[in-house]
């Protein structure tokens, strides 16, 4: 009962101070990330593109005006979780942002909470193709699986007849499996077979004996980054599948920069489509993987995630010089939706005005070791500003 | 025909190396459930260590890899006995809601010590060049590697098999399995059996993990994300035996590897639904005593 008490008056000692007038103009961001669980490594990009944005850029604010960066954990694809923490951060803390997300769950969860409370939010992972369809606040810097496997599929049909399809049984793999088949088959391919492979799964080994007895030219693989990606990549390479003539393709998710040197010599000539690659020699991009290495270790290096806090803050930071530190939310999605970078990490990027939805480049890359590291070198740009086909097909009549 | 015959010998072939793996990982937990009636959840942690010290021994002290395969044995067997002097042997005679909840503690405190000293992202194995490639035998190509994990498990099985059925130690061991008190009454130091018993199991399961790592990637939530396949795999065979877990191991793996090939639309969960079966049919496992 005391505590129940104390947590009233705090709450009512924290509406008072949020309907006082803005003292020195604080914008508060509220940022959701992953610290515990097994997806802590993903929170953990998004951690530091995010903290080396506001390292490197604090003193481009308008005089007077800072931001607070109020942290949280999601603990992982926790629908539940998240809700009540944007909950928390939008109605105790009055954040004027919300970002970070990694997972697309629990973006989805609190879409309505950005609608009613108004409070805009930018997603710097959750990759779901429909995320930013379900609230008016929402915005994304980080890609749909439709942006970089479409474009794949229809390369792809251009070099290789024969399609296996062999994807991890949960949306992003049901995404990607229908983003490749529409691409391949539009070019003239043919699929094969398709497979959806559990995400419990310890062993891929039968299922890449399966897909080396049906002799296609070339295999399109997708996984959650990591031990599963990894896995199998090593059981394609111990069943001699390249050998036999099998491509392995997929979208960039599946050799990100930061596993790959964990995945070792096996992910050399996997040829993947993706935005972001480490190794990418634009200027823009040196400089931020110099800035990166030089925060967090020499050996780290940036993956796409750490590039999509990165770019999640630059928009905020447009958005707040543009309205000289006082927001207004409508406002704000206005200036959201004209956001351009043409300098980003990972090249020219734009909000999609209609869809609130990234527009940006894809390359084709190749694994490759360049100076005794692993890296996605980048080929060629196959999509150049492209929009998420998805939201294309399926335009709102 | 031909096409048949060649894909059954290749998925005989890959169950029979996944299984190995969850036998030699899981025998230990079979071995301690049985012998001391602890339910040891945090078994895997063994594993996990054993993966750990492999990896590390390799990639950071260039040490080659059958001697971190040993080192890796050794240190998760010597480091288990002041674990068990200190922890587990506190908890022996306690209720199994203790256990597990002792045990599940223990994986949450290895779970973050490891992301914590070795991040969160899976651990490369840096194979030796023989090991790596294809290993051609009657005209067909064959992982090296998971030709290397047969032969090796199957020698560390005979050898496990050899000393717990014909010497003293063994002797030992199958009497407090049988009758803890008539063994104990007769002058078994028990307490000194179950020490030895219980590293030997933590050193099993650390060779398990080092040798699986290629397999099963090491990452810190390993201890939980497999805890399911060692408990069916203990479940199915039944406490206490070695033969049972063995059976249980190798008929888990090639009807997994089996499903995944051929029905890979029911991969997913025949794994259960065998495992449902099995315990409907045989309660106490294949080969478990009626406790």
């Amino acid at each position: 009962m005391r505590s129940k008490r104390f947590v009233t008056s705090l709450m009512v000692a924290a509406a008072l101070l949020g309907a006082g007038p803005l003292a020195a103009q604080t914008i508060k961001i509220g940022f959701m990330s992953t610290y515990s669980g097994p997806g802590a490594a993903q929170g953990d990009q998004l951690d530091k593109g995010a903290k080396l944005y506001l390292k490197l850029n604090s003193g481009k604010l308008p005089k007077g005006v800072k931001v607070e960066v109020i942290t949280r954990d999601d603990t992982g694809a926790n629908p539940d979780v998240a809700k009540r923490v944007a909950q928390e951060l939008i109605v105790r803390d009055k954040v004027q942002f919300l970002t970070g997300f990694v997972w697309t769950p629990n973006a989805a969860a609190i879409a309505p909470l950005t609608a009613e409370a108004k409070v805009p939010y930018i997603s710097m992972n959750a990759a779901g193709v429909n995320i930013v369809n379900l609230s008016p606040y929402m915005a994304r810097v980080s890609f749909t699986l439709w942006q970089s496997v479409y474009p794949l599929g229809q390369w792809a049909a251009k070099k290789f007849k024969r399609a296996y399809t062999a994807v991890s049984d949960f949306a992003p793999g049901h995404e990607s499996e229908d983003a490749f088949t529409k691409g391949f088959k539009e070019g003239g391919g043919e699929i094969v077979d398709s497979v959806r492979i559990p995400l419990a799964n310890p062993d891929f080994v039968p299922y890449m004996q399966r897909v080396k007895d049906a002799k296609p030219d070339v295999l399109f693989a997708f996984n959650p980054a990591g031990k599963q990606a990894t896995a199998m990549i090593k059981a394609y390479a111990d069943l001699g599948l390249a050998k036999a003539g099998i491509k392995y393709i997929g979208p960039g998710d599946i050799t990100t920069d930061e596993e790959l040197q964990g995945m070792g010599d096996v992910a050399i000539g996997v040829i993947t489509v993706h935005h972001y690659s480490a190794a990418a020699d634009r200027p823009a991009n040196k400089a931020f993987v110099a800035a990166y290495k030089k925060e967090y270790g020499e050996k780290l290096n940036p993956g796409f995630m750490a590039v999509g806090a990165w770019d999640a803050m630059d928009v905020i930071f447009n958005v707040i010089r543009a309205q000289k530190g006082k927001l207004d939310p409508d406002k704000t999605m206005d200036l959201i939706k004209q956001y351009k970078n043409p300098n980003s990490p990972r090249g020219p990027i734009a909000i999609d005005p209609d869809t609130r939805d990234i527009i940006q480049n894809e390359y084709l890359r190749e694994v490759r070791k360049v100076g005794g590291q692993l890296a996605n070198v980048e080929i060629e740009t196959i999509a150049t500003q492209i929009k998420d086909p998805w939201k294309e097909f399926n335009k709102k009549k | 025909m031909e096409a048949f015959l060649s894909s059954l010998v290749s998925v005989a072939f890959h169950g029979i190396a996944y299984g190995m793996i969850l036998y030699v990982i899981s025998v230990g937990l079979s071995v301690t459930m049985g012998l001391m009636g602890f339910v040891n959840l945090a078994h895997g942690v063994f594993a996990m260590a054993g993966g750990y010290i492999l990896t590390s021994a390799i990639s950071r002290f260039g040490l080659p890899f059958p001697l971190a395969l040993a080192l890796a044995v050794i240190v998760v067997a010597a480091a288990s006995v002041p674990l068990e002097r200190l922890l587990y042997s506190r908890l022996y005679g306690a209720g199994e809601l203790e256990q597990v909840l002792f045990t599940i503690g223990l994986i949450f405190m290895a779970v973050a010590a490891a992301q914590v000293i070795f991040g969160m992202l899976q651990q490369p194995v840096l194979l030796p060049d023989y090991l790596k490639g294809q290993f051609p035998l009657l005209g067909r190509d064959f992982p090296a590697y998971r030709v290397f994990l047969i032969v090796v498990s199957g020698a560390m099985i005979a050898a496990l098999w050899f000393s717990v059925e014909r010497t003293l130690w063994g002797a030992m061991v199958r009497a407090a399995v049988d009758n803890l008190a008539m063994a104990q009454s007769i002058g078994i130091n028990t307490r000194r059996l179950f020490t030895l018993t219980f590293a030997l199991g933590s050193g099993l399961a650390g060779l398990g993990g080092a040798l699986g790592a290629e397999i099963i990637a090491i990452q810190p939530t390993y201890p939980f994300e497999h805890l399911v396949y060692f408990l069916i795999v203990v479940s199915v065979g039944g406490l206490g035996s070695l033969r049972g877990p063995f059976a249980a191991a190798l008929l888990i793996g090639v009807t997994d590897t089996a499903c995944k090939y051929w029905l890979p639309q029911f991969g997913a969960f025949f794994i259960y639904v065998a495992t449902i079966v099995l315990l409907l049919w045989r309660p106490d496992g294949l080969f478990g005593k009626r406790i």
